[in-house]
Protein backbone atom coordinates (compact mmCIF):
# COMPACT_ATOMS: atom_id res chain seq x y z
CA UNK A 1 0.00 0.00 0.00
CA UNK A 2 1.63 3.24 -1.06
CA UNK A 3 0.47 6.52 0.44
CA UNK A 4 0.38 10.06 -0.89
CA UNK A 5 3.20 12.40 0.22
CA UNK A 6 2.68 13.85 3.68
CA UNK A 7 4.11 17.26 2.78
CA UNK A 8 3.64 19.71 -0.08
CA UNK A 9 6.86 20.74 -1.86
CA UNK A 10 8.62 24.02 -1.03
CA UNK A 11 8.60 26.60 -3.82
CA UNK A 12 12.22 26.14 -4.78
CA UNK A 13 15.67 24.94 -3.85
CA UNK A 14 18.53 27.43 -3.69
CA UNK A 15 21.76 26.87 -5.58
CA UNK A 16 23.42 25.82 -2.31
CA UNK A 17 20.68 23.31 -1.68
CA UNK A 18 20.93 21.84 -5.18
CA UNK A 19 24.68 21.32 -4.66
CA UNK A 20 24.23 19.82 -1.21
CA UNK A 21 21.41 17.43 -2.09
CA UNK A 22 22.58 16.44 -5.59
CA UNK A 23 22.85 12.73 -4.73
CA UNK A 24 19.18 12.76 -3.75
CA UNK A 25 18.14 14.87 -6.73
CA UNK A 26 19.49 12.41 -9.26
CA UNK A 27 17.45 9.53 -7.79
CA UNK A 28 14.35 9.59 -9.99
CA UNK A 29 12.00 8.63 -7.12
CA UNK A 30 13.17 11.52 -4.97
CA UNK A 31 14.19 14.16 -7.48
CA UNK A 32 13.52 17.86 -7.20
CA UNK A 33 9.94 17.35 -6.02
CA UNK A 34 10.92 14.96 -3.22
CA UNK A 35 13.73 17.18 -1.99
CA UNK A 36 11.40 20.19 -1.96
CA UNK A 37 8.99 18.17 0.17
CA UNK A 38 11.76 17.38 2.63
CA UNK A 39 12.63 21.08 2.76
CA UNK A 40 9.05 21.88 3.68
CA UNK A 41 8.80 19.07 6.23
CA UNK A 42 8.59 19.52 10.00
CA UNK A 43 9.72 16.44 11.92
CA UNK A 44 9.90 16.04 15.68
CA UNK A 45 12.23 13.59 17.40
CA UNK A 46 11.06 12.63 20.85
CA UNK A 47 14.26 11.86 22.72
CA UNK A 48 17.82 12.71 21.68
CA UNK A 49 19.18 9.40 22.94
CA UNK A 50 20.04 6.10 21.29
CA UNK A 51 17.44 6.18 18.50
CA UNK A 52 17.17 9.96 18.39
CA UNK A 53 20.90 10.34 17.67
CA UNK A 54 21.07 8.64 14.27
CA UNK A 55 17.53 9.76 13.47
CA UNK A 56 18.31 13.45 13.98
CA UNK A 57 21.67 13.23 12.21
CA UNK A 58 20.32 11.55 9.07
CA UNK A 59 17.15 13.64 8.98
CA UNK A 60 19.36 16.75 9.19
CA UNK A 61 21.70 15.53 6.47
CA UNK A 62 18.74 14.59 4.28
CA UNK A 63 17.53 18.19 4.32
CA UNK A 64 14.41 18.04 6.47
CA UNK A 65 13.62 21.75 6.78
CA UNK A 66 12.50 21.88 10.40
CA UNK A 67 13.71 19.44 13.02
CA UNK A 68 12.36 19.52 16.57
CA UNK A 69 14.15 17.88 19.49
CA UNK A 70 12.39 17.06 22.75
CA UNK A 71 14.61 16.04 25.66
CA UNK A 72 14.98 17.27 29.22
CA UNK A 73 17.96 15.12 30.14
CA UNK A 74 21.67 15.96 30.23
CA UNK A 75 24.42 14.03 28.48
CA UNK A 76 26.02 11.40 30.69
CA UNK A 77 29.27 9.58 30.02
CA UNK A 78 27.37 6.26 29.83
CA UNK A 79 25.36 7.67 26.89
CA UNK A 80 28.38 8.02 24.62
CA UNK A 81 28.60 4.28 23.81
CA UNK A 82 25.55 4.69 21.53
CA UNK A 83 24.21 8.26 21.49
CA UNK A 84 26.53 9.40 18.73
CA UNK A 85 25.00 12.84 18.30
CA UNK A 86 26.74 13.80 21.56
CA UNK A 87 30.50 13.88 22.11
CA UNK A 88 32.93 13.89 25.01
CA UNK A 89 32.80 17.67 25.43
CA UNK A 90 28.99 17.52 25.69
CA UNK A 91 28.97 15.56 28.96
CA UNK A 92 26.87 17.52 31.42
CA UNK A 93 25.23 19.58 28.69
CA UNK A 94 21.49 19.48 27.96
CA UNK A 95 20.85 16.78 25.35
CA UNK A 96 18.50 18.96 23.31
CA UNK A 97 21.17 21.72 23.13
CA UNK A 98 23.94 19.29 22.32
CA UNK A 99 21.86 17.56 19.64
CA UNK A 100 20.88 20.89 18.10
CA UNK A 101 24.54 21.92 17.86
CA UNK A 102 25.39 18.69 16.03
CA UNK A 103 22.47 19.13 13.66
CA UNK A 104 23.62 22.67 12.82
CA UNK A 105 27.13 21.39 12.17
CA UNK A 106 25.83 18.62 9.87
CA UNK A 107 23.48 20.93 8.00
CA UNK A 108 23.21 24.66 8.76
CA UNK A 109 20.21 24.91 6.42
CA UNK A 110 18.04 23.04 8.94
CA UNK A 111 15.88 25.06 11.29
CA UNK A 112 16.30 23.33 14.67
CA UNK A 113 13.64 23.79 17.33
CA UNK A 114 14.73 22.93 20.86
CA UNK A 115 12.11 21.67 23.30
CA UNK A 116 14.12 21.44 26.48
CA UNK A 117 11.25 19.94 28.48
CA UNK A 118 9.94 16.62 29.67
CA UNK A 119 7.03 15.60 27.46
CA UNK A 120 3.88 15.56 29.60
CA UNK A 121 0.15 15.36 29.10
CA UNK A 122 0.13 19.16 29.56
CA UNK A 123 2.45 19.96 26.66
CA UNK A 124 2.47 17.00 24.27
CA UNK A 125 -0.54 18.05 22.18
CA UNK A 126 0.77 21.60 21.69
CA UNK A 127 4.26 20.42 20.83
CA UNK A 128 3.11 17.72 18.38
CA UNK A 129 0.62 20.05 16.69
CA UNK A 130 3.42 22.02 14.99
CA UNK A 131 4.88 18.97 13.20
CA UNK A 132 3.98 16.78 10.23
CA UNK A 133 5.57 13.64 11.60
CA UNK A 134 6.91 12.36 14.91
CA UNK A 135 9.81 9.98 15.48
CA UNK A 136 9.54 8.11 18.79
CA UNK A 137 12.89 7.43 20.40
CA UNK A 138 11.82 7.48 24.03
CA UNK A 139 13.04 5.02 26.63
CA UNK A 140 10.02 4.16 28.76
CA UNK A 141 6.57 2.70 28.31
CA UNK A 142 4.69 5.61 29.89
CA UNK A 143 6.03 8.12 27.34
CA UNK A 144 5.59 5.63 24.49
CA UNK A 145 1.87 5.21 25.20
CA UNK A 146 1.50 8.98 25.60
CA UNK A 147 3.23 9.58 22.23
CA UNK A 148 0.93 7.02 20.61
CA UNK A 149 -2.23 8.43 22.09
CA UNK A 150 -1.34 12.04 21.28
CA UNK A 151 -0.46 11.13 17.69
CA UNK A 152 -3.71 9.21 17.21
CA UNK A 153 -5.80 11.96 18.81
CA UNK A 154 -4.12 14.55 16.54
CA UNK A 155 -4.42 12.32 13.47
CA UNK A 156 -0.66 12.37 12.90
CA UNK A 157 1.59 9.52 11.78
CA UNK A 158 4.55 8.55 13.88
CA UNK A 159 7.48 6.26 13.50
CA UNK A 160 7.97 3.95 16.42
CA UNK A 161 11.14 2.08 17.26
CA UNK A 162 12.36 0.24 20.35
CA UNK A 163 15.52 -1.59 21.24
CA UNK A 164 16.89 -3.98 23.86
CA UNK A 165 20.24 -5.78 23.86
CA UNK A 166 20.43 -7.26 20.32
CA UNK A 167 16.76 -6.92 19.38
CA UNK A 168 14.87 -4.11 17.76
CA UNK A 169 11.34 -3.48 16.55
CA UNK A 170 9.99 -0.68 14.38
CA UNK A 171 6.72 0.30 12.76
CA UNK A 172 4.80 3.27 11.43
CA UNK A 173 1.65 3.88 13.41
CA UNK A 174 -0.92 5.98 11.61
CA UNK A 175 -4.47 5.31 12.74
CA UNK A 176 -5.97 6.80 9.59
CA UNK A 177 -4.30 4.13 7.44
CA UNK A 178 -3.50 1.28 9.81
CA UNK A 179 -3.07 0.12 13.39
CA UNK A 180 -1.69 2.04 16.37
CA UNK A 181 0.69 0.90 19.11
CA UNK A 182 -2.25 -0.19 21.28
CA UNK A 183 -3.57 -2.43 18.48
CA UNK A 184 -0.25 -4.29 18.71
CA UNK A 185 0.43 -4.04 22.45
CA UNK A 186 -2.83 -3.14 24.24
CA UNK A 187 -0.95 -2.52 27.47
CA UNK A 188 2.67 -2.53 28.68
CA UNK A 189 4.23 -5.45 30.51
CA UNK A 190 3.86 -5.25 34.29
CA UNK A 191 6.57 -3.20 36.03
CA UNK A 192 9.70 -5.24 36.49
CA UNK A 193 8.87 -7.82 33.84
CA UNK A 194 10.84 -6.19 31.04
CA UNK A 195 14.08 -4.43 31.92
CA UNK A 196 15.01 -1.09 30.38
CA UNK A 197 18.28 -0.58 28.49
CA UNK A 198 19.70 0.95 31.67
CA UNK A 199 19.14 -2.38 33.44
CA UNK A 200 19.56 -4.90 30.64
CA UNK A 201 21.99 -3.18 28.34
CA UNK A 202 21.89 -2.48 24.64
CA UNK A 203 24.37 -2.98 21.83
CA UNK A 204 25.35 0.55 20.79
CA UNK A 205 25.15 0.01 17.06
CA UNK A 206 21.63 -1.42 17.40
CA UNK A 207 20.51 2.22 17.72
CA UNK A 208 21.78 2.85 14.18
CA UNK A 209 20.08 -0.27 12.82
CA UNK A 210 16.68 0.76 14.13
CA UNK A 211 17.16 4.56 13.99
CA UNK A 212 18.05 4.35 10.31
CA UNK A 213 14.92 2.29 9.61
CA UNK A 214 12.95 5.08 11.27
CA UNK A 215 14.60 7.75 9.10
CA UNK A 216 14.08 5.61 6.01
CA UNK A 217 10.36 5.44 6.78
CA UNK A 218 10.22 9.17 7.58
CA UNK A 219 11.65 10.06 4.16
CA UNK A 220 9.24 7.68 2.43
CA UNK A 221 6.21 9.13 4.22
CA UNK A 222 7.26 12.74 3.67
CA UNK A 223 7.91 12.25 -0.05
CA UNK A 224 5.27 9.59 -0.74
CA UNK A 225 7.58 6.93 -2.13
CA UNK A 226 7.80 3.19 -1.63
CA UNK A 227 5.84 0.90 0.66
CA UNK A 228 5.60 2.50 4.09
CA UNK A 229 5.91 0.35 7.22
CA UNK A 230 2.22 0.96 8.00
CA UNK A 231 0.44 -2.16 9.21
CA UNK A 232 3.70 -4.05 9.49
CA UNK A 233 6.01 -4.65 12.43
CA UNK A 234 9.68 -4.89 11.52
CA UNK A 235 11.64 -7.20 13.81
CA UNK A 236 15.42 -7.13 13.81
CA UNK A 237 17.73 -9.68 15.39
CA UNK A 238 21.33 -8.48 15.36
CA UNK A 239 22.80 -11.82 16.47
CA UNK A 240 21.07 -13.75 13.69
CA UNK A 241 21.38 -10.72 11.39
CA UNK A 242 17.79 -11.00 10.27
CA UNK A 243 15.18 -8.39 9.43
CA UNK A 244 11.66 -9.84 9.26
CA UNK A 245 8.26 -8.25 9.21
CA UNK A 246 4.85 -9.40 10.36
CA UNK A 247 1.52 -7.96 9.35
CA UNK A 248 -0.41 -5.96 11.98
CA UNK A 249 -4.03 -5.13 11.44
CA UNK A 250 -6.09 -2.45 13.09
CA UNK A 251 -7.87 -3.96 16.08
CA UNK A 252 -11.56 -3.07 15.77
CA UNK A 253 -11.69 -3.32 19.58
CA UNK A 254 -8.72 -0.96 20.09
CA UNK A 255 -9.74 1.38 22.94
CA UNK A 256 -8.07 4.29 21.12
CA UNK A 257 -8.42 3.84 17.34
CA UNK A 258 -11.07 1.09 17.18
CA UNK A 259 -14.77 1.31 16.34
CA UNK A 260 -15.95 2.32 19.82
CA UNK A 261 -13.03 4.14 21.40
CA UNK A 262 -13.06 4.49 25.18
CA UNK A 263 -9.89 6.59 25.30
CA UNK A 264 -10.85 9.94 23.83
CA UNK A 265 -8.32 12.12 25.59
CA UNK A 266 -4.90 11.70 27.22
CA UNK A 267 -4.83 9.56 30.36
CA UNK A 268 -2.54 9.20 33.39
CA UNK A 269 0.35 7.29 31.81
CA UNK A 270 2.34 6.79 34.99
CA UNK A 271 -0.65 5.03 36.52
CA UNK A 272 -1.40 3.12 33.30
CA UNK A 273 2.13 1.77 33.12
CA UNK A 274 2.56 1.32 36.85
CA UNK A 275 5.70 3.46 36.72
CA UNK A 276 7.96 2.74 39.67
CA UNK A 277 11.19 4.01 41.20
CA UNK A 278 14.57 2.83 39.90
CA UNK A 279 15.12 0.99 43.17
CA UNK A 280 11.83 -0.87 42.84
CA UNK A 281 12.52 -1.59 39.19
CA UNK A 282 15.89 -3.01 40.10
CA UNK A 283 14.41 -5.18 42.85
CA UNK A 284 11.71 -6.46 40.50
CA UNK A 285 14.05 -7.33 37.64
CA UNK A 286 14.47 -11.09 37.67
CA UNK A 287 12.25 -11.35 40.74
CA UNK A 288 8.85 -10.96 39.11
CA UNK A 289 6.53 -13.93 38.75
CA UNK A 290 3.24 -14.13 36.90
CA UNK A 291 -0.10 -14.79 38.57
CA UNK A 292 -0.16 -18.19 36.92
CA UNK A 293 3.23 -19.00 38.42
CA UNK A 294 1.90 -18.03 41.83
CA UNK A 295 -1.08 -20.34 41.27
CA UNK A 296 1.30 -23.16 40.36
CA UNK A 297 3.32 -22.54 43.54
CA UNK A 298 0.15 -22.68 45.62
CA UNK A 299 -1.04 -25.83 43.84
CA UNK A 300 2.31 -27.51 44.44
CA UNK A 301 1.94 -26.58 48.10
CA UNK A 302 5.25 -24.73 48.11
CA UNK A 303 6.41 -23.14 51.34
CA UNK A 304 5.60 -19.52 50.54
CA UNK A 305 4.43 -16.55 52.58
CA UNK A 306 2.05 -14.54 50.41
CA UNK A 307 1.68 -10.88 51.36
CA UNK A 308 -0.90 -8.48 49.96
CA UNK A 309 0.59 -4.96 50.29
CA UNK A 310 -2.60 -3.08 49.39
CA UNK A 311 -4.98 -1.34 51.80
CA UNK A 312 -7.72 -2.98 53.88
CA UNK A 313 -10.57 -1.69 51.69
CA UNK A 314 -8.94 -3.03 48.55
CA UNK A 315 -8.38 -6.39 50.23
CA UNK A 316 -12.08 -6.55 51.00
CA UNK A 317 -13.03 -5.99 47.35
CA UNK A 318 -10.96 -8.90 46.11
CA UNK A 319 -8.05 -10.92 47.44
CA UNK A 320 -5.93 -13.91 46.61
CA UNK A 321 -6.72 -16.88 48.89
CA UNK A 322 -4.12 -17.27 51.62
CA UNK A 323 -2.66 -13.76 51.30
CA UNK A 324 -1.79 -11.87 54.49
CA UNK A 325 -2.54 -8.15 54.37
CA UNK A 326 0.42 -5.90 55.27
CA UNK A 327 0.04 -2.48 53.57
CA UNK A 328 3.00 -1.08 51.65
CA UNK A 329 3.37 1.78 54.13
CA UNK A 330 4.32 -0.73 56.83
CA UNK A 331 7.21 -1.87 54.65
CA UNK A 332 8.41 1.66 53.98
CA UNK A 333 8.29 2.41 57.73
CA UNK A 334 10.12 -0.85 58.39
CA UNK A 335 7.52 -2.25 60.80
CA UNK A 336 6.38 -4.98 58.38
CA UNK A 337 9.67 -6.86 58.38
CA UNK A 338 9.22 -8.46 61.80
CA UNK A 339 6.03 -10.10 60.56
CA UNK A 340 7.86 -11.97 57.79
CA UNK A 341 8.96 -15.55 58.50
CA UNK A 342 12.65 -16.23 57.85
CA UNK A 343 12.11 -19.79 56.63
CA UNK A 344 9.58 -19.20 53.86
CA UNK A 345 9.85 -17.67 50.41
CA UNK A 346 8.23 -14.24 50.50
CA UNK A 347 5.80 -13.47 47.66
CA UNK A 348 4.37 -9.94 47.49
CA UNK A 349 1.46 -8.66 45.44
CA UNK A 350 -0.65 -5.54 45.12
CA UNK A 351 -3.24 -4.38 42.58
CA UNK A 352 -1.06 -4.06 39.46
CA UNK A 353 2.52 -4.70 40.54
CA UNK A 354 3.83 -1.20 41.23
CA UNK A 355 3.43 -1.07 45.02
CA UNK A 356 4.59 -4.65 45.47
CA UNK A 357 7.77 -3.79 43.55
CA UNK A 358 8.46 -0.95 46.01
CA UNK A 359 7.85 -3.22 48.98
CA UNK A 360 10.04 -5.84 47.32
CA UNK A 361 12.97 -3.41 47.29
CA UNK A 362 12.60 -3.03 51.07
CA UNK A 363 12.24 -6.77 51.66
CA UNK A 364 15.26 -7.62 49.53
CA UNK A 365 17.36 -4.96 51.23
CA UNK A 366 16.45 -6.60 54.54
CA UNK A 367 18.06 -9.83 53.37
CA UNK A 368 15.14 -11.79 51.93
CA UNK A 369 17.07 -12.30 48.71
CA UNK A 370 14.74 -14.90 47.15
CA UNK A 371 11.62 -12.76 47.63
CA UNK A 372 9.53 -12.11 44.53
CA UNK A 373 6.49 -10.08 43.57
CA UNK A 374 3.60 -10.83 41.24
CA UNK A 375 3.69 -8.84 38.00
CA UNK A 376 0.29 -7.37 37.27
CA UNK A 377 -0.88 -8.04 40.83
CA UNK A 378 -4.35 -9.17 41.75
CA UNK A 379 -5.70 -7.79 38.47
CA UNK A 380 -3.57 -10.29 36.63
CA UNK A 381 -4.69 -13.03 39.04
CA UNK A 382 -8.32 -12.30 38.20
CA UNK A 383 -7.58 -12.17 34.47
CA UNK A 384 -5.52 -15.32 34.19
CA UNK A 385 -6.36 -17.51 37.19
CA UNK A 386 -9.86 -16.77 38.45
CA UNK A 387 -11.99 -14.60 36.15
CA UNK A 388 -14.97 -15.11 38.45
CA UNK A 389 -13.49 -12.62 40.95
CA UNK A 390 -14.39 -8.91 40.80
CA UNK A 391 -11.89 -6.23 39.68
CA UNK A 392 -11.77 -2.55 40.58
CA UNK B 1 -0.38 -31.25 16.51
CA UNK B 2 3.06 -29.86 15.82
CA UNK B 3 3.61 -26.11 15.71
CA UNK B 4 6.74 -23.98 15.73
CA UNK B 5 6.80 -21.48 18.59
CA UNK B 6 9.63 -18.96 18.24
CA UNK B 7 11.41 -21.43 16.00
CA UNK B 8 11.14 -24.41 18.38
CA UNK B 9 8.79 -27.36 17.67
CA UNK B 10 6.02 -27.86 20.26
CA UNK B 11 3.47 -30.66 20.46
CA UNK B 12 0.06 -29.13 21.25
CA UNK B 13 -3.43 -30.64 21.58
CA UNK B 14 -5.36 -30.72 18.30
CA UNK B 15 -7.79 -28.04 19.52
CA UNK B 16 -5.08 -25.62 20.74
CA UNK B 17 -5.70 -21.90 20.29
CA UNK B 18 -3.28 -19.00 19.96
CA UNK B 19 -3.54 -18.39 23.71
CA UNK B 20 -2.47 -21.97 24.38
CA UNK B 21 0.65 -21.45 22.26
CA UNK B 22 1.53 -18.26 24.12
CA UNK B 23 1.20 -20.13 27.42
CA UNK B 24 3.86 -22.57 26.26
CA UNK B 25 6.36 -19.72 26.62
CA UNK B 26 4.93 -17.33 29.18
CA UNK B 27 1.99 -16.96 31.48
CA UNK B 28 2.21 -13.19 30.94
CA UNK B 29 -0.39 -11.52 28.76
CA UNK B 30 0.29 -7.80 29.16
CA UNK B 31 3.07 -6.56 26.90
CA UNK B 32 2.92 -9.65 24.71
CA UNK B 33 1.98 -9.79 21.03
CA UNK B 34 1.73 -12.93 18.95
CA UNK B 35 1.99 -13.54 15.23
CA UNK B 36 0.84 -16.71 13.48
CA UNK B 37 2.34 -17.31 10.03
CA UNK B 38 3.67 -13.73 9.93
CA UNK B 39 0.43 -12.04 10.90
CA UNK B 40 -0.28 -10.58 14.34
CA UNK B 41 -3.40 -11.99 16.03
CA UNK B 42 -5.11 -9.26 18.01
CA UNK B 43 -5.42 -9.88 21.75
CA UNK B 44 -9.21 -10.20 21.62
CA UNK B 45 -8.93 -13.11 19.18
CA UNK B 46 -6.39 -15.27 21.04
CA UNK B 47 -9.05 -17.58 22.42
CA UNK B 48 -11.08 -17.83 19.21
CA UNK B 49 -8.19 -18.42 16.82
CA UNK B 50 -7.38 -22.11 16.44
CA UNK B 51 -3.94 -23.28 15.35
CA UNK B 52 -3.23 -25.72 12.55
CA UNK B 53 -0.52 -28.29 12.03
CA UNK B 54 2.85 -26.70 11.20
CA UNK B 55 1.74 -23.15 12.06
CA UNK B 56 4.60 -20.79 12.81
CA UNK B 57 3.88 -18.90 16.01
CA UNK B 58 5.97 -15.93 17.07
CA UNK B 59 5.56 -14.64 20.62
CA UNK B 60 6.86 -11.07 20.89
CA UNK B 61 7.54 -8.99 23.98
CA UNK B 62 7.26 -5.21 24.09
CA UNK B 63 10.55 -3.51 24.91
CA UNK B 64 10.86 0.11 25.97
CA UNK B 65 14.45 1.05 25.15
CA UNK B 66 15.29 3.94 22.87
ZN1 LIG C 1 -5.25 1.16 17.87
Amino acid sequence: MSLPPLVEPADELTVDEVRRYSRHLIIPDVGMAGQKRLKNAKVLCVGAGGLGSPALMYLAAAGVGTLGVVDFDVVDESNLQRQIIHGQSDVGRLKAESAAASVREINPLVNVVIHNVALTTDNVMDIFAAYDLIVDGTDNFATRYMVNDAAVLLGKPYIWGSIYRFDGQASVFWAEHGPCYRCLYPEPPPPGMVPSCAEGGVLGVLCASIGSVQVNEAIKLLTGIGEPLVGRLMIYDALEMKYRDVKVRKDPECPLCGKNPTITELIDYEAFCGTISDEAQQAATGSTITAQELKDMIDRDEDIFLVDVREQNEYEIVNIPGAVLIPKGDFLRGVALERLPQDKKIVLHCKSGARSAEALAVVKNAGFSDAVHVGGGVLSWVKTVDPSLPTY
Amino acid sequence: MNVLINGVPHDLPADATVRRAVQELTSAVAGVAVAVNDEVVRRGAWDSTPLSEHDRVEVLTAVQGG
